[in-house]
């Protein structure tokens, strides 16, 4: 089996670890990190609930190796809210809109959202709002309400 | 004083699952935990002649393989769910024949379907325990597949459980009035086959179970991804043999359910006997491959029906003869196959009705019921009825609906036959004709005709299709709750029902914080967990607030009597002289005299101090279980507005509109989530999901990119329309709202996009819609136009 140093900025916090050559991001932030906010869902590619940022883009956690990161900056839904537990902005648009139910693929909408509102800082139209969220299932809201939580979140990030 | 039900309270779960700071089961971590990898058939039917483990149980990092033999006389297999078993009158009624089915927890000495688990391993972590599965060599025979139900069911059939002598499992007949004396009266009949395809819940979080043993005091505790925990304490002591009281089994935060995890599986046996077996932690977590495979279908009905009908639209009587291909194997009695027999009138009254269901074995995944459990399968079939009865006669299928509807001057009404849970099935209120004129009234019906034609003529094909439902909601047997204040005054609910996206930690709050008169926030909910009650049932079937919500209710005013009773004792007045609001009991000509619930708390302990009056016990605490006489019937309409691309055979879904009516609403936010939710589950089964199988019966939908769950793009906003007929069968008048959404979608898409292609006169009886099956329907209608002209 083979290891590797790897040196990655993890939610604003540089860490130096060893890992294993083969394993996924997903199951580094997961298992050797406890960072379990980040979920698998489908561990293929389509589901989008393993979301992270990389230097602020947007990756599937489960199609990417550790060693990738090596250098990188990883944001996940850990860091989102402030210290004393007051969301994100993002998140309080969630929570106002009742935009979760079961809470599983929410922390990778939270993290698609993030960086769709950095990219497209005017407030977008539904159908924008539909297809930026397009990558991420959500098997139980039906996705109404994400939408109106993103169009909250713009209001409420102002 | 505030009433908190009714009220959009903002959910309690949301803080931990915003933050990522939930507790899924994958994310619990056991100090020398091993992990499970699972070593699956890839044979529909086949006989293991030998397998050869010494590979894999050698390589680094392994415990141990486990095959069968390993579990002989340790393990017991499955029979049947005996919370399934029919009532005796019901039994009585219909007399059944249902062959038990016994389905081993590890394949012995043949597989039955692809997916089934032949072998564990137990290794350091799972990629090491994915490394050895890959080791693990088995010799396979092949044995003849079956996947088709009509094949199934041919005497020449390869019989998959010789023991059952056929593959036909069960079998039943409903018969209400004189179908053969309806036929003869009537104008028209129709006779068709409707099929509503097997599907999978898919809920986005896969299974998965933990177990940790304690030797010392023989402790099992468990947490699974499951919708019913004390069931599987249940059977993990019957079939491992274990104390009650030794295990516990949480429902940590689980990631939506939806049905499939409404079964006990193999895996929740198998796990917790390993880790008591080798002493160490065992974490299983089901990857989405293997969620896809061996996680629970449902749906696969396919029905032949025979309506008759007077030239008016008057349905006179109906014949089904259908069949639930259960997969290989079916331990839920006659559960999602009664359903669908109890539902399909719907809101009609038909007089004479005639039902044979029979429940077949095929070399595919076995069936568990998923939302709707047996009704979007008789919604379909009877909505289609619906609008062929139309067509053929000429008629707006509304017209024809609305001279079928039980009329709310007939209610309550008698359908003549049992529930499941062995009540007489009775629609105890509702509106439907006031009902579906609120949705078409939203839905702009008449002028959308009228737009239609308008847009025909420039080759555009749009459509509308209603379709409607009645749900029984809220079955029991039961469901309980225990209320406590705390020294601190803090009130703490614990509740047997388990939920996984049904927001309980909320809804249940505010009807307890209603019984005491204090805000939610100071009332905490628990659920999930079977150390928090004797006795629980779980979360499935809409039943979540009509029985966890009708026991939290019962348990809470017990509770507040009692304080009553105490706080008289420390006021020195009798209990008709207080009353209890704002967190406080005060006497109510002298509201300057009161005591607080902490203070209450603290003299109900026991000891010198305790105030609570003699005979009753001590204690600040109410434990409260709900039996339901029998189901509470939900309802509802669902309207779509498509267009048809007649070029590409794509459905486009223009609106979505939803009527209906669940009794007493807690929490208006959440009851239309569940609604959205489920339409877009019903959309799914309605235009893009299906599980198939090739003839070998192998798994062609395995992934997400072949099993096409609705994103954002395909799911549009449901227009809603609230009615409010309460309940008479529970306190507060609640009726259950979790699968409604889910019901319908197929037949009200189904009919719309009939509707856009009138004048092609399409019949669309198989799901889902897909772009191909609508070409080619469009292709042949198109073709046999041609000829006649
Ligand atoms: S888990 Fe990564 S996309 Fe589904
Ligand atoms: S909230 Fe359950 S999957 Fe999105």
């Amino acid at each position: 089996m083979s290891y590797c140093n790897v040196k990655i900025k993890i939610n604003g916090e540089v860490i130096e670890k060893e890992v294993e050559s083969r394993w996924l991001l997903s199951d580094f932030l997961r298992d050797k990190l406890g960072l379990t906010g980040t979920h698998v869902g489908c561990e293929h590619g389509v589901c989008g609930a393993c979301t992270v940022l990389l230097n602020g883009e947007p990756v599937r956690s489960c199609l990417m190796l550790a060693v990738q990161a090596d250098g990188l900056e990883v944001e996940t839904v850990e860091s989102l809210a402030e210290e004393d537990g007051t969301f994100h902005p993002i998140q309080q648009a969630f929570a106002n809109n009742h935009a979760l139910q079961c809470g599983f693929c929410t922390p990778g909408f939270l993290m698609s959202v993030k960086n769709f509102m950095e990219t497209h800082p005017d407030l977008p139209t539904d159908d924008e709002i539909r297809e930026a969220i397009s990558g991420n299932l959500c098997r139980c809201t039906g996705y109404s309400n994400i939408i109106k939580a993103v169009k909250e979140a713009y209001v409420l990030k102002c | 004083m505030k009433q908190f039900v009714g009220q959009n309270v903002k959910r309690k779960e949301d803080h931990r699952l915003l933050t990522g700071s939930g507790r899924f089961v994958a994310d619990i971590r056991i100090e020398n935990m091993v992990e499970a990898a699972i070593l699956r058939s890839p044979y529909a039917h086949a006989k293991i002649k030998n397998i050869e483990l010494s590979q894999a149980k050698d390589f680094e990092g392994v415990l141990d393989v486990i095959v069968a033999a390993d579990l002989k006389g340790k393990v017991k297999p499955f029979t049947e769910f005996v919370e399934f078993t029919l009532p005796p009158q019901l039994e009585a009624d219909i007399k059944p024949t249902i062959k038990k089915n016994p389905e081993p927890m590890l394949a012995e000495d043949k597989v039955t379907f692809v997916g089934q688990a032949v072998a564990i391993v137990l290794a350091e972590d799972r990629y090491v325990a994915e490394d050895a599965l890959a080791l693990i060599k088995i010799d396979y025979e092949p044995l003849p597949v079956v996947t088709d139900p009509y094949e199934t069911i041919k005497e020449n059939a390869p019989v998959i459980h010789p023991e059952l002598g056929n593959n036909i499992q069960s079998h039943f007949q409903v018969k209400v009035g004189d179908t053969t004396h309806a036929f003869r009266q009537a104008n028209h009949i129709i006779k068709t086959r409707i099929k509503t395809p097997r599907v999978s819940g898919n809920p986005l979080e896969t299974r998965g179970v933990i177990a940790e043993y304690q030797e010392r005091n023989q402790q099992l505790d468990v947490w699974s991804s499951t919708q019913v925990p004390f069931m599987v304490r249940s059977y993990l002591s019957k079939l491992v043999g274990l104390v009650e009281g030794n295990i516990r089994v949480v429902a940590p935060d689980v990631g939506g359910g939806f049905g499939p995890k409404c079964a006990v599986y193999p895996e929740e046996i198998m796990i917790p006997y390993l880790a008591m077996k080798y002493k160490r932690p065992v974490k299983w977590i089901e990857d989405r491959l293997e969620h896809m495979q061996s996680t629970r279908h449902s749906r696969d009905q396919v029905h032949d029906v025979e309506v008759a009908f007077r030239n008016d639209g008057t349905i006179l009587g109906l014949k089904d003869q259908f069949l639930l291909d259960n997969g290989a194997h079916n331990s839920f009695a006659l559960c999602c196959a009664y359903n669908s027999a109890a539902h399909l009138r719907g809101m009609y009254h038909i007089p004479n009705y005639d039902i044979t269901g029979r429940i077949v074995l095929t070399n595919k995944t076995p069936n568990v019921p998923y939302r709707g459990a047996g009704r979007p399968e008789a919604v379909y079939v009877m909505d289609r009825i619906i609008y062929m009865i139309a067509d053929k006669l000429n008629l707006d299928p509304v017209e024809v609906s609305m001279r079928n509807f039980v009329r709310p001057e007939q209610m309550p009404y008698e359908t003549g036959i049992f529930y499941r849970d062995g009540a007489n099935m009775v629609l105890e209120n509702g509106d439907y004709v006031k009902s579906l004129q609120q949705a078409m009234k939203i839905a702009g019906y008449e002028e959308f005709r009228q737009q239609q034609e308008e847009v025909r003529k420039n080759n555009k094909n749009i459509g509308i299709g209603f379709s409607s439902y009645i749900e029984g909601t809220g079955i029991g047997p039961f469901e309980g709750a225990a209320v406590k204040v705390d020294s601190t005054g803090h009130i703490l609910v614990g509740v047997g029902s388990s939920p996984h996206g049904q927001s309980h930690e909320t809804t249940l709050s505010q009807i307890c914080a209603d019984v005491f008169g204090v805000n939610p926030e100071q009332v905490s909910v628990r659920a999930g967990d079977t150390s928090l009650l004797p006795y629980g049932v779980g979360t499935f079937a809409s039943r979540g607030a009509v029985t966890a919500g009708s026991a939290v209710h019962g348990a809470s005013k017990q509770l507040k009597e009692k304080f009553l009773l105490i706080a008289g004792e420390m006021l020195g007045v009798t209990i008709d002289e207080l009353e209890m609001q704002n967190g406080k009991v005060y006497v109510k000509l002298s509201p300057s005299q009161f005591v607080t619930l902490q203070e209450i708390a603290q003299a109900a302990k026991p000891g010198p101090r305790c105030k609570v009056p003699k005979g009753i016990e001590p204690g600040a605490s109410a434990t409260y279980y709900f039996v339901p006489p029998t189901v509470t019937f939900s309802s509802g309409f669902h309207v779509a507005v498509v267009e048809v691309d007649k070029e590409t055979g794509f459905v486009d879904i223009l609106r979505y509109i939803v009527v209906h009516d669940c009794g007493r609403v807690i929490n208006p936010k959440i009851v239309d989530g569940q609604i959205q939710g489920g339409v877009a589950q019903g959309i799914g089964g309605a235009l893009y999901e299906e599980i198939i199988y090739d003839k070998n019966g192998q798994l062609v939908t395995g992934t997400y990119m072949d099993y096409l769950i609705p994103t954002a793009m395909e799911v549009p906003e449901v227009e809603m329309g609230h009615q409010e007929f309460l309940s008479p069968h529970n306190p507060m008048g609640i009726k259950g709202v979790g699968e409604g959404g889910a019901i319908s979608p197929p037949a009200a898409i189904a009919n719309a996009v009939c509707d856009a292609m009138r004048p092609l006169k399409i019949e669309i009886n198989t799901l889902p819609i897909s772009p191909n099956k609508l070409r080619s329907l469009i292709e042949e209608a198109e073709n046999a136009e041609s000829v006649l002209k």
